[in-house]
């Protein structure tokens, strides 16, 4: 497996220009001989779909919901960054990309976070362009919050919903593109299985969900943006249909997969009420401006907490952390919120919540004043726990939320694989160790609307493969392949029902592989995984045929390729012996319990080669210099 | 003019058509109502003159005749053209439904709009073509006032004799009174009239409107039945 | 908590259906409505039958999956609340719930409680945007947006299509749906280009896909769990009437 970067040479301020220039481009007349295969609709499948059809490539978008305007980018909340210095607080591009860089932990690659950070300007112009509707000031300007981790306020939203009004802009872009015949969408599709010719990305095997059809499609590039795979941890704040699947099959077709073990907890979520639970909901991180966490001093103590007095009570990320306090990034205040209770002073069912109280806020600004800034978020913490935030303190724990892992690209945002590239969250490249918030929209934006409807003309400009169509005999293997899986999952008939398999693996990833991990935890997954792997093969239970809408079908599918990359994913964060953004290893902290980084066995991305079902995969590497943001560890006391 | 086509054809369309036409039918049921209550001047003289004077106009009454009518065949087509598609946009029923907020007056428009449609045909039989006979009890009522004039004091004391014809009357008028007090706020929201300034008035007008239309044409069947009115003897 | 269901069974697109009749017990008030579904199809799973289907993805309110009219209201009892974030403790012990598909031409079942609401992307293709192409936009505070017009064009924004208006409007109406786009469109600056053309080809799209018209009943924003309001539905009727008649 070779792992180039193509980051071009020359100031990390000029790459950008520089490789635009220097790229083979393909004009515009010939553009229309090239058809291009998306996977995913979300802010990057979306865009990227919707700009390339404008410059005149034809293009299959795919996606498994009933429309794209529902991939989960709908879900975000908080914001999406962009260095516009609006507020005039001294932001610029070079301080997004320092911010970024330091934020990830030293874990990501310089050249591609700074053409995040430039290209992000252009993002916010195209959305307001677009009519969406971002919060102003009264003057009619643009208004920015801040969020956690930056020191200057660069964050564009729209209220509570800003991933919606970016998806619904994208979406709207994409439509345009359909009426105009330039993209063909097809909804309801899963992809099952890459196809390669020659060693280059020609083409995928889809099922349709509604008449499992395995369907064949040939393109001359194609283009994943399936999103992220939280859940592998079954309970994720990412929406229940997140899969691995399109990544992973990659993944089984020779694309080294980059840092699966880098994965964020976000610090504020609604508690798991019972074992029920599908889901966890995320309570947006601007809570934290205005509430202040704290546990009973003492373990085990029990009473209302309007019952225990000022002085028992313990406001835990003050007391660790004078400065930043509430505010400290996502990965450490994680960290610290399990930590207080594996001490016993967790709060409500299972102990396992710690308080977030707006008490003194509305004392001290009014209940009016809070409702306006939160209005929405204390209305859907009601309906979901029926306790009312403006009287007794929100109980929150951290949730498995965003992947930094992903398959590996170049600066090109291809894959190793030819012609196959990666955009949006399900690439590795930008975010490093750990997200900064409001940073994902803002890379999947950037990666579908400005960088890769460049970069994929210079693989189409340089690699002429010729028509390929379906009826090479690449696809009529691939799609036997992917019958005999489907037909197998059919088969087996079993006694437990897919989601009990999914749970315990659920169960194993969040406790081996969850906020603190430790290699005798890792080792104890790399047994329990492969075991129960091998019971879902003999004991699964997927009940219907393959014939019609098979929602049991859709999920075995999907937790069949969890219960493989979960394997990948203990084995990554065993091998990386440090502690770093959201990977934490109990055996590398200090005695504080700060993560230790080991820059110099492990300032690299680990990259895995898959090596068949039940062997190791290869771990090769890219290392990460550091010439524009010098290492230093992340400090927030 | 293909863009009028279009437009008719459209449900948007159909429906702003269904509101310009139903101002219309207002305007003459309360213009119609006006010259009906003449009829409490305390002399038949009055209606009568104001009879004649509609008859005097010739071709001009003609003119706001048909105007009437292709406002209220305009308004029932319209009528019968979106009742046909949005019984065709739900074709399997549920098996539980549930109103949430839909006034009242919105839920029997259809039924409503028939009532008064019966009301304005057997208006035409009884009074104008004058089939239904003017003097069921006997009374020997006049059929003409003293200047030679069709005595409609008569006709409509007599139409109104009946407690049956005019019990109907007042239900009808009660219904009537219900699809305008929906008809108008709807037609302002139709006509995309509705802003946040006047929306306070707007809500008032139609229980406002169709109060006024009941009373009024309730006043004249109860007047007669309770004798306050009486036929003049020929 | 125990629950007689009725649920409306439908194997496939062209096949008839019926209510079939499910007991759920071990019901907790915690759980959400599709949890309490989750755990009933479990049991139907264990014993070798097909599950009931249903659209489902977020549970959070925001994608618009999720699609059952519950006791003849869609999205349930609760006011400005999706079908996923109901929760149980808002039924007692013993209840009869009612759980079927939305209902309208446009809206074919596919199975059981799923439907095909692709007509909406085909109303939103006819111009639910704004043409601009990735690049020529210019500099985002070129044109300044006063904030009223920008939080109404949010709220209008904010509907997440998911069709509870259509399967409660007396007429199979979509016209809260389309209004909502096209009054978030045509009160921005952005919108002014393509305003007439955007308002016509999104009416005719509608009434081509079989929707019903508006009579004003107002039931669609009751269900709406993004609270779109009907004066959305005048705005369009404006939007509508202007562009015919200019
Ligand atoms: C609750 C929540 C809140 C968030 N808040 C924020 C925030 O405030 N700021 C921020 O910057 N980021 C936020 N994020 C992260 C951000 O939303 C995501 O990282 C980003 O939207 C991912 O976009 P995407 O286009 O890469 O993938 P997605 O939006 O996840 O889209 C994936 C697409 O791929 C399709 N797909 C997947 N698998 C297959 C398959 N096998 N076959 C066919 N199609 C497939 C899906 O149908 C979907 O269309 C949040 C995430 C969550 C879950
Ligand atoms: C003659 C038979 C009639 C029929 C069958 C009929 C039927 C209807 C129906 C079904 C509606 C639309 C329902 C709704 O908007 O909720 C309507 C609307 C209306 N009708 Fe009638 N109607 C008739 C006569 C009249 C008359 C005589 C008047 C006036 C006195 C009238 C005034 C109105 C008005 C003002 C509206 C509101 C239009 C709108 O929805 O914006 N109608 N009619
Ligand atoms: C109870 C109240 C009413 C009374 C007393 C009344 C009386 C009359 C009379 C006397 C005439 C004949 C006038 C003439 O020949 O010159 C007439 C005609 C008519 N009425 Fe009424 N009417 C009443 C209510 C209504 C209503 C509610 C409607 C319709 C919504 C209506 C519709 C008509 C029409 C269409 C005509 C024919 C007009 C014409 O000849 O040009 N009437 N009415
Ligand atoms: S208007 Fe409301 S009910 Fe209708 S699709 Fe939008 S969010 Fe759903
Ligand atoms: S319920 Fe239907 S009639 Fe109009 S106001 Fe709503 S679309
Ligand atoms: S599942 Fe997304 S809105 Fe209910």
């Amino acid at each position: 497996m070779k792992l180039e970067s193509k980051v071009p040479s020359g100031d990390i301020a000029q790459k950008w220009d520089k490789h635009r220039f220097e790229m083979k481009l393909v004009n515009p007349a010939n553009k229309r001989k090239f058809r291009v295969i998306v996977v995913g609709s979300g802010l990057a499948g979306a865009s990227a779909s919707a700009t390339m059809a404008e410059l005149g490539y034809d293009v299959d978008c795919f996606c498994y919901q009933d429309s794209p305007r529902r991939a989960h980018s709908i879900a975000a909340q908080g914001g999406i960054n962009a260095a516009k210095n609006y507020q005039n607080d001294g932001d610029s591009v070079y301080r997004l990309f320092y911010d970024t860089v330091k934020g990830g932990d030293f874990r990501s690659r310089e050249a591609n976070v700074y053409r995040l950070a430039q290209v992000s300007t252009n993002i916010i112009d195209q959305c307001v362009a677009q009519g969406v509707p971002f919060a102003r000031e009264y003057g009619g300007y643009l208004a920015n919050r801040s969020f956690g981790g930056a020191q200057v306020s660069r964050t564009f939203y729209a209220r509570g919903q800003t991933g919606q009004q970016l998806l619904l802009g994208a979406y709207g872009a994409l439509s345009r593109q359909i009426k105009a015949g330039k993209v063909n969408m097809h909804t309801r599709y899963e992809m099952l299985d890459l196809v390669l010719v020659d060693g280059h990305a020609k083409g995928i095997i889809a099922r349709n969900l509604l008449t499992g059809e395995v369907t064949r499609h040939a393109a001359d590039a194609v283009v994943l943006a399936s999103g992220g795979y939280g859940n592998v941890f079954y309970l994720s704040t990412n929406a229940m249909g997140c899969n691995v699947t399109a990544s992973y099959r990659a993944h089984k077709r020779g694309a080294g997969f980059a840092n699966p073990c880098y994965t964020q907890i976000h610090p504020t979520c609604i508690p798991v009420s019972g074992d029920h639970q599908s889901k966890l909901t995320l309570m947006s991180e601007s809570l934290r401006n205005d509430g202040r966490v704290w546990v009973p001093t003492k373990a085990g103590d029990d009473r209302l907490p309007r019952d225990i007095p000022e002085a028992e009570r313990d406001y835990y990320l003050e007391r660790r952390y004078p400065s930043f306090g509430n505010l400290v990034p996502r990965d450490v205040a994680s960290r610290a919120a399990k930590h207080e209770c594996d001490e016993g002073r967790g709060v409500g069912p299972g102990g396992r919540g710690v308080y977030l109280d707006f008490r003194d806020s509305i004392n001290r600004l009014g209940e009016q004043a809070v409702r306006e800034r939160y209005g929405n978020l204390f209305q859907m913490y009601e309906r979901i726990t029926d306790d009312n935030p403006y009287q007794t303190p929100m109980r929150i724990y951290p949730a498995v939320h965003y992947t930094m892992g992903g398959l590996w690209v170049d600066y090109n945002l291809m894959s190793n694989i030819p012609g196959l590239h990666v955009i949006g969250e399900a690439n590795f490249s930008d975010h490093g160790a750990n997200r900064l918030g409001a940073s994902a929209l803002m890379q999947g934006l950037a990666d579908g609307y400005f960088v890769l409807p460049y970069t994929i003309g210079q693989y189409f400009a340089s690699h002429d493969q010729g028509e390929v169509t379906t009826e090479h005999q690449a696809f009529a293997d691939a799609e036997n392949e992917t019958n005999e899986r489907v037909n197998k999952l059919l088969s087996i008939q079993g006694k437990r029902s897919v989601d009990s398999f999914h749970r315990e693996l659920g169960k194993i990833m969040w406790e081996q592989c969850g906020m603190e991990r430790t290699a005798e935890g890792l080792n104890k997954a790399l047994k329990d995984i492969p075991a129960l792997r091998a019971e879902f093969y003999e004991n699964v239970n997927v009940t219907g045929a393959g014939d019609n809408v098979n929602m049991e079908l859709e999920k075995a599918g999907r937790v069949a390729d969890f219960l493989e990359f979960g394997e990948t994913f203990a084995r990554d964060a065993l091998t990386r012996e440090e502690s770093c953004g959201g990977h934490f290893r109990a055996e590398h902290q200090t005695p504080e319990g700060e993560a230790v980084r080991n820059d110099e066995d492990f300032c690299h991305a680990a990259v895995w080669e898959y090596q068949g079902m039940n062997k190791e995969p290869i771990r090769h590497t890219e290392n990460m210099e550091f010439e524009n943001v010098k290492l230093a560890t992340r400090s927030y006391k | 003019m293909a863009w009028f086509t279009n437009f008719a054809r459209s449900t948007v369309g159909a429906k702003i058509i269904m509101a310009v036409t139903g101002l219309g039918l207002v305007g003459f049921v309360l213009a119609h109502m006006a010259g009906n209550l003449l009829i409490f001047t305390g002399t038949p003289d009055t209606i009568n003159a104001y009879a004649q004077g509609l008859k005097d106009l010739g071709p001009l009454l003609w003119v706001a005749r048909i105007g009437l009518i292709v406002f209220a065949v305009l308004h029932i087509t319209s009528f019968l053209r979106l009742n046909a598609r949005n019984s065709a946009a739900r074709p399997q029923g549920y098996a539980q439904t549930k109103w949430q907020q839909a006034p009242v007056a919105s839920r029997y428009m259809r039924l409503s709009g028939i009532v008064v449609f019966a009301v304005i045909v057997y208006q035409l039989l009884h009074f104008t073509a004058g089939v239904v006979t003017v003097d069921p009890d006997g009374l020997r009522l006049a059929t003409e006032d003293a200047l030679g004039r069709h005595h409609v004091y008569n006709m409509v004391v007599s139409g109104f004799a009946n407690p049956i014809v005019s019990g109907a009357y007042i239900i009808a008028m009660v219904l009537l009174g219900l699809h305008i007090n929906h008809g108008a706020s709807s037609v302002f929201q139709t006509l995309g009239l509705k802003n946040s300034k006047y929306n306070g008035l707007i809500e008032k007008l139609g229980p406002g409107l169709s109060a006024l239309i009941v009373i009024g044409n309730c006043s004249i069947p109860v007047a007669v039945l309770s004798g306050l009115i009486k036929g003049v003897q020929g | 908590m125990k629950l007689k269901l009725h649920v409306w069974r439908q194997k496939d697109r062209n096949s008839p259906g019926q209510m079939v009749s499910y007991d759920a017990d071990h019901v907790s008030p915690d759980m959400s409505f599709l949890e309490m579904l989750d755990v009933v199809n479990q049991d139907l799973i264990n014993k070798g039958d097909e599950p009931i289907h249903f659209d489902h993805d977020c549970r959070e309110g925001i994608c618009g999956m999720c699609s059952l009219v519950i006791n003849g209201t869609p999205h349930g009892p609760e006011r400005s609340t999706t079908t996923c974030q109901l929760h149980m403790r808002k039924f007692n012990d013993g209840d009869e719930i009612y759980i079927e598909p939305w209902r309208a031409k446009a809206f074919p079942v596919i199975k059981d409680l799923m439907v095909d609401r692709s007509s909406f992307d085909r109303i939103i293709q006819e111009g639910g945007y704004i043409s601009v192409n990735t690049g020529n936009a210019p500099d985002a505070h070129a044109i300044p947006i006063g904030k009223p017009i920008a939080d109404e064009a949010f709220e209008a924004a904010a509907c997440i299509g998911c069709g509870a208006c259509v399967a409660s409007c007396k007429n199979a109406s979509a016209m809260l749906f389309v209004s909502a786009k096209v009054a978030q469109l045509s009160m921005l600056p952005q919108g002014q280009a393509e305003r007439k053309s955007r308002v016509q080809n999104m009416v005719n799209q509608m009434d081509e896909e079989g929707f019903g018209s508006c009579t004003n009943h107002g039931e669609c924003e009751a269900v709406c769990p993004k609270d779109i309001k009907v004066k959305y539905i005048a705005e369009l009727n404006k939007e509508y009437r202007n562009a015919s008649f200019s």
